[in-house]
């Protein structure tokens, strides 16, 4: 029997949301680590060329999306049932997500260029 | 256009229904109505959100950065008073849209996962209005990027 609220509304564990919002924040720094990434190595870039008319763009783009589900689909299963402060995650998640914009802008990824 | 209008419509829906969906200003089935529109204004953002990145880097992507003289990458380089298009503007646009899609999945898996449980609780609401905000934004940045780039060196 699930708990409810006063008002009969089902109270959810925020696990689930928890997760989905903490993978925001991984697939969003996922973009901005690769983006560092390849502007420094060429053996990286080579690795994430999977297409070579879209460049290194095609890998980076599709790992860090397969971050993101991953991420998701991992805490989603382990926090299924628990109830992690909602709030926190969304500032762990926010951090990544800023973390992730400074990663992607190119003056700072060229920084890193050989 | 054809992928862009939606994903504004859903986007501006999405926006007021969540706005108004507060349980102390609806009755039962106002909040059942409600989060079932949010559901769906979510979930095309989304999808639509998916769409522009996954066309724009497998199917724009490869015309623009062409390896011939009339390419727009092309172009930009060409010119010392363009580069600046092409190597800070194209490239932060075509690294930072991926961040749209996974923000508004993200909101969209909220609005699933709480349903009208959102009408009462404040905290996941604004939970959602920070990630369609943030979706909205980069989206908004990438596109504004990318008209101004066209303006550049327009794809033929």
């Amino acid at each position: 029997m699930p708990l409810r609220s006063a008002e009969g509304e089902v109270l959810r564990p925020s696990g689930p949301a928890a997760a989905v919002v903490l993978a925001s924040g991984a697939g969003s720094f996922s973009l901005g680590l690769l983006s560092v990434l390849t502007a420094a190595s060429q053996q990286v870039s080579d690795a994430l060329t999977f297409s070579d008319r879209v460049g290194d763009v095609s890998g980076l783009t599709a790992v860090s999306a397969v971050v993101f589900f991953a991420t998701w689909g991992v805490l989603a299963v382990a926090w299924r049932r628990a109830d992690p402060p909602l709030l926190r995650v969304a500032a762990a998640s926010a951090a990544l997500i800023a973390l992730g914009l400074l990663g992607t802008f190119p003056p700072f990824f060229n920084a890193f260029g050989g | 256009m054809v992928i862009g209008g939606p994903f504004l419509l859903a986007f501006s829906g999405s926006l007021v229904l969540l706005l108004g969906l507060r349980a102390e200003h609806l009755t039962v089935e106002g909040i059942r109505g409600r989060v079932t529109q949010l559901r769906l204004g979510t979930t095309v953002m989304a999808v639509m959100a998916w769409a522009i990145v996954l066309i724009g880097t497998w199917v724009l992507l490869p015309w623009y950065g062409e390896d011939t003289p009339d390419s727009p990458r092309s172009i930009l380089l060409s010119k010392s008073s363009t580069r600046q298009w092409h190597e800070l503007a194209d490239v932060w646009k075509t690294h930072v849209a991926y961040m749209a899609p996974i923000l508004a999945t993200a909101a969209a898996a909220l609005v699933g996962y709480y349903g009208r449980a959102l009408a009462h609780d404040r905290t996941a609401r604004n939970l959602v209005l920070s990630l369609l905000l943030g979706a909205f934004a980069v989206s908004s940045f990438a596109a504004l990027i990318g008209s101004l780039v066209t303006r550049a060196a327009p794809l033929r």
